[in-house]
């Protein structure tokens, strides 16, 4: 936890000079005041999250877990998730290796169109697929003519899912090979190894780290999202309801246990979510790209 | 590919004994197209289509309007306060010792794991009269659950690790002497932190404070359960386009959602220019 061997350096520091710390009731106060933000708007709302889950027993928790509609629920959240985030990795190595690995014209723009969907509200990004699809657009009775139904399906949720989640391996990537060069990619081609031989075993070790942890922060945004899934899913229950949709669906029916229930699952996947990043920040920080947060 | 790269004038890429160029370029570039741009030009043609007149009256109606003064007004005193806040918390991270700081380090990006809907319904429950935080606040007559004022709650929570991560490596990375420097020219501690380290500090906290502000401007999940969704006190401009689309009014859902676009990406333009002026200002 605290890294003993900077105890030393920080008392000789403190006794050193005053001038560039501030006092010890300073730090105290700064210290007091960032805790109490952060007890008061991370620690309390996690821990009533499972409180309120809790709160009739652990047998209302297991039967609200247990429910028809919430194992629906779970599982269409888990196929989601097994469609979008391949897709979206696969599209984060190809943008990256085109990226990181060439000079040619336009790059900035291609990355500024690659983090687009960073500053477009959710509920947008689940509407232009209802503009594209529904009834009264282009392709609606196109659509409906053939008998392929995207929106209020899981089509349509997969789509707004890819979207919202379309950066994140991308740009945890592309600094990181930018930063690594081309360098070793060369000296395998110019040893003999063909273009795929040279991506599986001399850029994929050396990314591998990068990789997991932007899928893994893919993968949690696309667990989680909400605005945009929710625009384009049709709530039906037990059958385009994904986990924090149908949150919302107990929540408004006042089933408090089964809203939480649902919801701790959810905050559960989260903090494994930020256990696995922390290892891997702490382990291969040098692998991975200094892009922290997002 | 292998002509001399001095001779060629225009070219669009650099040659390079590394293969791929084509497919991987070729297939980002395709799939960006059909999951994004796509998408999006579908919504401002659907919005120029709509002509200017239809255009204008809905961009003015009252609701709408208040809408986009409620949504940005909350999203900008959130950010506000998460500057504030969010500095303070970087500062500590970076400069103190403490027991357990890797969990306190951990814990500032949980709201970029937590599913927005369950931040939603647990600031809620906290905040409404009976919760744990809503109940100490009653009696001194403080309201947050269904009000703007639980809006902003919301985005705080959202917007916190925005300003936190961008200010970090920041702080991080300001070199010592340059207090000490001050320090030996006489300055207090307090002259030290204001006039010599906040300035270098101003370009991240801006990219912070706009990283936190788009955010919340286009926030969903976590505002609906706690803003009370009242018409022209408590409803954001993205519950507006979801109640338009519920009414399969798409006219006015196109044009409020393009509006919100414009004014984001306008208002990130702007940010960026004031970053690119200070930086310019104070290195």
């Amino acid at each position: 936890m605290a890294d003993p061997e900077l105890y030393p350096a920080d008392q000789l520091h403190e006794h050193a000079s005053l001038a560039t710390s501030e006092s010890p009731a300073s730090r105290l106060l700064l210290m007091a005041i960032a805790f109490a933000f952060l007890g008061i708007f991370l620690v309390v709302p996690l821990v009533v999250v499972f409180e309120q889950a809790f709160a009739k027993g652990i047998g209302a928790f297991l039967e609200a877990i247990r429910e028809p509609d919430t194992i629906s629920a779970i599982k269409l959240t888990l196929l989601v998730a097994a469609i979008s985030v391949p897709l979206n990795l696969v599209f984060g190595i190809a943008a990256a290796w085109a990226i990181a690995k060439f000079e040619f014209r336009g790059k900035a723009f291609l990355i500024t169109l690659i983090d687009l969907p960073f500053s477009v509200s959710p509920v947008i990004s689940g509407l232009v697929y209802v503009l594209l699809f529904g009834a009264t657009s282009l392709l609606g009775p196109w659509l409906k003519m053939h008998g392929i139904v995207i929106l209020f399906a899981v089509p349509g949720i997969v789509l707004a899912t890819i979207f919202v989640t379309f950066p994140f391996v991308a740009r945890e990537l592309i600094p990181l090979m930018q930063e690594q060069g081309t360098g070793d990619e060369e000296a395998a081609l110019s040893l003999g190894a063909n273009g795929w031989q040279t991506f599986w075993h001399v850029t994929l070790p050396n990314i591998k780290w990068g990789l997991f942890y932007g899928v893994l922060l893919c993968n949690a945004r696309a667990m989680g999202e909400f605005g945009a899934v929710s625009v384009v899913s049709g709530h039906i229950r037990g059958q385009t309801n994904t986990m924090p949709l149908h949150v919302e669906i107990l929540y408004n029916e006042y089933n408090a246990v089964g809203a939480f229930a649902v919801a701790s699952v959810l905050a559960g996947l989260a903090l494994v979510t930020l256990v696995l990043k922390t290892l891997l920040e702490m382990r291969y920080g040098a692998e991975i790209a200094a892009t922290r947060g997002h | 590919m292998s002509s001399a790269p001095a001779q060629a004038g225009w070219q669009f890429k650099k040659p390079s004994v590394i293969p791929g160029f084509g497919l991987t370029l070729g297939f980002s570039l395709a799939y960006l197209t059909l999951i994004i741009l796509i998408p999006l030009s579908g919504l401002v043609w659907r919005s120029a289509s709509l002509g200017w007149t239809d255009f204008w009256a809905i961009a003015t109606d009252r609701r709408t309007v208040k809408a986009l003064e409620i949504s940005f007004g909350t999203a900008f005193i959130a950010a506000a306060v998460n500057v504030v806040f969010g500095t303070l918390v970087a500062w500590v991270l970076v400069r103190y010792r403490f027991p357990g700081r890797r969990v306190v380090d951990a814990m500032v990006d949980l709201p970029f794991a937590l599913p927005t809907a369950v931040a939603g319904i647990a600031l809620t429950t906290l905040y409404a009269s009976k919760g744990w935080i809503g109940s100490l606040l009653e009696p001194l007559g403080i309201k947050v659950a269904y009000t703007p004022l639980g809006i902003v709650v919301a985005l705080v929570f959202i917007g916190l690790p925005f300003v936190v991560r961008t200010v970090q490596p920041i702080i991080e990375e300001i070199d010592k002497e340059v207090e000490e420097a001050a320090a030996t020219l006489g300055a207090s501690r307090f002259q030290t932190v204001t006039k010599v380290l906040f300035p270098g500090l101003a370009p991240a906290v801006t990219t912070g404070f706009a990283l936190a502000f788009a955010r919340g401007v286009g926030e969903y999940g976590s505002v609906i359960f706690i803003a009370g969704n009242l018409p022209y006190v408590s409803e954001i401009t993205p519950l507006l386009i979801v109640i338009r689309l519920e009414e399969y009014d798409y006219a006015a859902a196109t044009a409020i959602a393009t509006i919100m676009l414009a004014l984001s990406f306008g208002m990130l333009l702007v940010i960026n220019l004031i970053q690119a002026w200070t930086r310019k200002r104070y290195g």
